[in-house]
């Protein structure tokens, strides 16, 4: 018979006496299941948490904005440092808070990522606009400490950390720790700023807030027992086949990859991404080497590979950006380059199509090992789609990858991870992955939901991943995707897969559009207008809205037309046509992935 | 024996094809939806039948099938188009569009000359389809019932040489042609946006137009260069001093069979007689409406008027067609074939006008390295004033040129490879059908082999002192026959990949079915053999003794008289 720790619960005599009753009344599972399901509740209402304490005793609360787990990650570092130290804490996805609620903080930290150019992540966009908009409320009271990751070979580094930052000091809320703009090898670094930050607020909070306080999670972080692989620690899975899926004429090489989680445990749920961590490419590697007359064999000591697998296994060699230029210049004493560095600006155009191979090549010199390894950033793993489901290949998780591919400066370039997966790879090789969890691009828990998909070119991995998902728990709820890619003979991908599922009926409605197979450019944003009439009636009848694929042009063009045809179709001004998308995205009806 | 007073029908569940015919609303079945279709290049089930009657066939590349079930993508599906050119006339104007066309909008961008006088188009995509049509209509060309089961193109013996006996010939081609055609305005209405008009019934091939495909031809001797015994219906020019007067009227030729199906053969038509020119629409319609009528509509491998003759019996087959025509078949007038191949080179008509004729290895008009044939055509297209012929031996005639403009147009055929005097007689006789990788049914190389095995065919004849004499030598790439190797000395009939049935014992002219030699084996096995035979031939044969000949009489096959009965025996 368990004692609930009075101290702490704010529960009335006989509540408790209730409440003891019954969990003395339920198996183990039984518990672990109302556990579960009072934090999920806890979770998607934070502000109204039935066990947070009263606003006068206000928690330190840690707002995180993250598309690809990143700055989730970070996030919960801090928050379980915050709970050591006995903080009282909640962690809170942005996607997941109201954000008329910020004037109750008192207490806030802020980890974002960045996207697109310099946009916030999908997650984080509502409360972004929020604070920028009219109706934000003044935060004088408030105290804030703001972590942005980022990539420093975008142009616009971290914008929207330094965004959020902004927008919540002119509302007049105080940092109370200086911001902290991490780059892609963030692990290494956000040590400092956590320690840092916590220091900062052990005054303000200086709640001695008893051990054992129910600290609320927002879903995903508890929808899953987490596996013993992760990021920091992938699985070593062995790929079971690379097959090409467009044609030999294709202007573009995709391909379907499938690898074995055999006895990894590992888990994933359609939408969920993988992350695959590549060999750069030996034979250029090799040819750096020589460029600057380095061995390749010794050892870089903290490290007990030699450099040359160093530079193939964990540094980024294909990804060019500011940092290493500065470094290398310095580390050769090359002039030009580092005029070049002077001009951010022109140093950026200089990278905009170069690889780290490129500038080796292009100012060979002689540097130590060590140099040059202090100069490359540390291997960042990819991410794609998963585009199956385990309701269907259980132990296998398959992938579309467009292999990006250009040339330049007199020779071929291959990406990094694609070039790996796609053209380097042999069935049988063993490649380290961990899965990357997506809340916030998952099917309707309602089978009978329907469901409207748009995923052209790679953009369509996880609907195959849904569409495998809806078929085998025989979802009666309608499915209609479209799709598109240059042309028809040699970019239908999945065409044969896509063709059975109309005819099973899986498939409502399948809309395709073939860029280059006409004079005039057509696109899946003008078949959604096309069939504009027939869109709003299924949003009209509860519709779920997916998007995935390139964010650069066709996310901007699809999320216009679609404003178009609820403004055309549904009889709408434009404001409430944006309204009423952007109440769509609040009821997670409107979800995208795009990268 | 048959019972007099019931009509002689295979009685016995039908043919699906009957039933997608009757269902097909006169050949519209759901055409238009198909096209509609962006998810395959494909036509469903019955269309996929239907489109034939318009002229075209669904192919893919089957070079590529494979690769591409891989690729998770369907295979290359496309359309192959045969034009309706009665008597294989075709104006320069009407060269120039359709060879834009297939340069411009065709997966192969070439044209295909075929063994009846026709043009084909390969690799024609879906998007492209309705386009064709309205590009060759402008042309005054149309497609109608250059295949599935009706009467196909009409051929007539190109002859330019007796210009007004052709010139009379080539009408009543044109004439047999539009009168045997079918009623349904289904292609207008489908490719030419033609208003739409119910059809109600179409008078001579019936609401299930025919049991099977239905071949005609008109031919003037002494050339058979049509190859009348491949056809199920012949007009064989009868002339008194250069005047046509009638026709003697050949029934039930035909070369395919399938290989081991007994019950299967080619054969050669049957003679019933002369008839006065008057009469020659009656007699086609109604050789047409018996064969409409008795013929097989169960088995569609014993449905071609040759099995219906065969069955029925001759006499009351021809009994039947006088009956209903209200013709009777007068004795036959005496004619003879003394030659089958075209008349290479330059040719003056009586009408003092010049022709000239180019062989075009397999009809397949491209531009090739060193050979730009294509083009070289376009360049005298684009200023020729007479016509072009395309001959039932895949060749092509260059008629009516003026006399000034002769040394102009050979200049421009020399220029582009289409005259070429190394051309051996051998390889002017020699014939392929398209098979691979168009054609669904192949099952090994034809019209890709032909040159590597004319090649050493004329290596033999050299080996043998016989460089300048040739064989009929026709291969094809299974025993549909379309390069009619059953009316070849030699044919080569595929049956598997690298494998070939021989064929031996037709004759130069194309009046006798050769016989199975060898089955089922390798080129080199088959080379070999040709080499002992072709030897034995140069130093045995009699004066001008051909091979076809030679073979039988040497006792290496014996002769096919009677297919149905010895030529399986
Ligand atoms: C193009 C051509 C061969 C050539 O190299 O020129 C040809 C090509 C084909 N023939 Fe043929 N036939 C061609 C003359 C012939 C001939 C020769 C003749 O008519 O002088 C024959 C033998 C004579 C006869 O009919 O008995 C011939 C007997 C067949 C048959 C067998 C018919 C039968 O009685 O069983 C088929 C298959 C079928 O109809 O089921 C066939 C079917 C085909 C198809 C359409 C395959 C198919 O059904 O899918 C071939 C298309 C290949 C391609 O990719 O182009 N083709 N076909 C000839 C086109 C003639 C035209 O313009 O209409
Ligand atoms: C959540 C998420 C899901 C994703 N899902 C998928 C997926 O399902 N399928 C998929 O294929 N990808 C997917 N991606 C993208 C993928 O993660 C990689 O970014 C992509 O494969 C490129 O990585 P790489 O290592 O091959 O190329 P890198 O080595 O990273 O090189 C890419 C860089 O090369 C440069 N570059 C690219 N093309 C050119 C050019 N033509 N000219 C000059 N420079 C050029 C650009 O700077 C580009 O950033 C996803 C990304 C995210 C974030
Ligand atoms: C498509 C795309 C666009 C990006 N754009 C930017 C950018 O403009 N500025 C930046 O600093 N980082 C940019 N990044 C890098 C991400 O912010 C970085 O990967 C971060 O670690 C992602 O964190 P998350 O997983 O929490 O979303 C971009 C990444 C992707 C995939
Ligand atoms: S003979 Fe056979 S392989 Fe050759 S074209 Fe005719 S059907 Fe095709």
């Amino acid at each position: 018979m368990m004692q609930l720790p009075a101290a702490v619960n704010p529960l009335s005599a006989d509540q408790a006496q209730q409440f003891e009753s019954l969990l003395g009344s339920m198996t183990p599972l039984q518990q672990a299941w109302v556990s579960g399901y009072l934090a999920a509740n806890a979770a998607t209402a934070p502000a109204e948490n039935p066990v947070a304490p009263p606003v006068a005793a206000a928690p330190f609360t840690i707002l995180y904005g993250s598309q690809t787990g990143n700055a989730k990650h970070l996030a919960q570092d801090l928050a379980d440092r915050a709970k050591g130290r006995g903080f009282e804490t909640q962690l809170v996805d942005m996607a997941d808070f109201k954000p008329a609620k910020i004037k109750n903080e008192r207490f806030l930290a802020i980890v974002v990522s960045t996207y697109g150019e310099g946009e916030p992540p999908e997650t984080a966009a509502k409360l972004h606009a929020f604070l920028g908009s009219k109706k934000a409320p003044r935060l004088e009271n408030t105290k804030i400490a703001v972590l942005g990751i980022g990539d420093t070979s975008y142009e616009h580094f971290c914008k929207t950390a330094v965004d959020f930052e902004d927008r919540l000091t002119a509302l007049g809320a105080t940092i109370i720790a200086p911001r902290a703009l991490l780059d892609v090898d963030y692990d290494d670094h956000a040590e400092d700023w956590i320690a840092g930050t916590i220091n900062a607020f052990e005054p303000e909070l200086k709640a001695k807030a008893p051990a054992g306080n129910v600290v609320p999670i927002s879903p995903g972080i508890t929808a899953k027992a987490p596996a013993q692989f992760s990021k920091k620690n992938p699985f070593s899975a062995e790929v079971l086949a690379v097959q090409k899926i467009t044609g030999r004429d294709s202007t573009r090489d995709t391909r379907h990859v499938e690898i074995s989680l055999d006895g990894s445990g590992l888990q994933y749920q359609a939408g969920d991404a993988l992350g695959v961590y590549f060999h750069n490419n030996s034979s250029e590697v090799d040819h750096i080497l020589d460029l600057l007359q380095v061995e390749g064999s010794e050892h870089i000591e903290g490290r007990e590979k030699t450099l040359r697998d160093t530079l193939i296994e964990d540094l980024e060699l294909t990804q060019s950006y500011p940092g290493f230029v500065t470094a290398f210049a310095t580390a050769t004493g090359n002039a030009i380059l580092q005029e070049l560095a002077k001009d951010a600006a022109e140093l950026r155009a200089y990278l905009q199509d170069r690889q780290i191979f490129d500038i080796i090549r292009e100012h060979p010199a002689p540097i130590s090992a060590d140099a040059l390894v202090g100069a490359l950033r540390k291997m960042q793993p990819r991410l794609y789609s998963i585009a199956s489901s385990q309701a269907e290949v259980e132990e296998e998780v398959h992938l579309t990858v467009g292999v990006v591919e250009y040339d330049a400066f007199d020779r071929n370039h291959l990406g990094g991870a694609s070039g790996y997966l796609g053209r380097r790879l042999e069935e049988g090789d063993k490649i380290r992955v961990f899965v990357e969890q997506n809340n916030h691009f998952r099917l309707p828990d309602n089978p009978e939901t329907p469901v409207i998909m748009i995923g052209p070119g790679t953009g369509i991995a996880p609907f195959r991943a849904f569409l495998q998902d809806r078929d085998a728990a025989e979802a009666d709820g309608k499915n209609w995707l479209f799709f598109g890619n240059p042309h028809f003979t040699q970019d239908f991908l999945y065409q044969v897969e896509l063709q059975d599922w109309l005819k099973s009926g899986l498939l409502s409605k399948l809309s395709v559009a073939f860029s280059r197979d006409q004079k005039e450019k057509i696109y899946v944003q003008h078949r959604i207008r096309e069939a504009g009439a027939e869109f709003w009636a299924w949003l009209e009848s509860g519709a779920h809205i997916y998007v995935c694929g390139d964010q650069e042009r066709m996310a901007k063009d699809v999320h216009a037309a679609l404003i178009d045809v609820v403004q055309s179709h549904g009889g709408k001004s434009a404001d409430e046509a944006e309204a009423y998308v952007e109440a769509l995205r609040d009821a997670k009806r409107y979800q995208r992935d795009v990268y | 024996m048959l019972d007099a007073s019931q009509p002689p029908i295979v009685e016995g569940p039908l043919a699906d094809n009957e039933r997608l015919k009757r269902e097909s609303n006169f050949l519209r079945g759901t055409i238009t939806e198909d096209l509609a279709n962006p998810i395959t290049g494909g036509f469903s089930a019955d269309n996929f039948q239907l489109i034939r009657f318009h002229g075209m066939y669904q192919q893919d590349d089957r070079d590529i099938r494979a690769e591409r079930a891989e690729q998770k993508l369907e295979p290359l599906h496309n359309v192959m188009l045969r034009a309706r050119m009665p008597g294989g006339i075709i104006t320069p104007q009407q060269w120039l569009v359709i060879e834009k066309f297939a340069e411009e909008n065709t997966m192969y961008g070439s044209v295909r000359l075929t063994t009846r006088q026709t043009f084909q188009f390969h690799g024609v995509l879906k998007p492209h389809i309705k386009d064709m049509h309205q590009v060759i209509n402008s042309a005054g060309i149309d497609s109608i019932a250059t295949a599935g089961d009706v009467n196909r193109n009409v051929l007539c013996t190109t002859n330019p040489v007796e210009s007004e006996l052709h010139q009379e010939a080539y009408e009543w081609s044109k004439r047999i042609s539009e009168h045997l055609l079918p009623n349904t305005k289904a292609y207008t209405e489908i490719w030419l946006d033609g208003e739409k008009q119910k059809t109600t019934e179409e008078k001579i091939l019936g609401p299930t137009y025919l049991p099977r495909k239905f071949k005609t031809t008109v031919s003037i001797p002494p050339n058979n260069e049509v190859d009348i015994h491949a056809n199920d219906l012949n007009f064989v020019a009868i002339a008194e001093d250069g005047k046509l007067i009638g026709w003697n009227v050949l029934v039930g030729g035909g070369l395919a069979m399938t290989h081991g199906d007994t019950a299967t053969y080619p054969r050669k038509a049957d003679d019933f007689g002369f008839i006065p020119l008057e009469h020659t629409l009656a007699i086609a319609e109604h050789v047409v409406s018996v064969q409409r009528d008795w013929g097989n509509r169960v088995n569609r491998k014993n449905a071609k008027t040759k099995y219906t003759l065969d069955r029925v019996g001759i006499d009351v087959f021809k009994a039947e067609v006088e009956a209903r025509a209200g013709v009777k078949f007068g004795p036959s007038k005496p004619y003879e074939f003394t030659s089958r191949g075209d008349r290479f080179g330059w040719v003056e008509g009586v009408d003092g006008n010049h022709h000239l004729t180019l062989y075009l290895l397999n009809g397949r008009i491209l531009d090739y390295p060193n050979r730009p044939l294509k083009t070289g055509l376009r360049k005298i297209a684009e200023i020729h004033d007479g016509d072009f012929r395309m001959t039932a031996n895949q060749n092509l005639v260059i008629a009516g040129v003026s006399p000034e403009n002769r040394a102009e147009i050979e200049k421009i055929a020399r220029d582009h490879g289409l005259i070429d005097d190394m051309m051996t007689p051998q390889l002017k006789n020699s014939m392929a059908c398209v098979a691979l990788p168009t054609c669904p049914l192949a099952m090994a190389e034809a019209e890709r082999y032909l040159p590597d095995l004319v090649a050493d065919v004329e290596g033999i004849l050299a080996k043998h002192g016989i460089a300048d004499d040739h064989i009929i030598l026709r291969v094809v790439g299974c025993p549909n026959g379309c390069g009619r190797a059953m009316l070849a000395e030699a044919g080569l009939v595929g049956k598997g990949p690298g494998k070939y049935n021989l064929y031996l014992g037709g004759n130069r002219v194309g009046t006798r079915v050769p016989k199975l030699h060898l089955e089922n084996k390798s080129t080199d096995v088959i080379l070999t053999e040709l080499d002992r035979l072709i030897g034995d031939w140069a130093a045995n044969r009699l004066p001008d003794e051909c091979f076809g000949d030679f073979v039988i009489r040497a006792g290496v096959v014996a002769e096919v008289k009677m297919s149905k009965t010895d030529f399986h025996a």
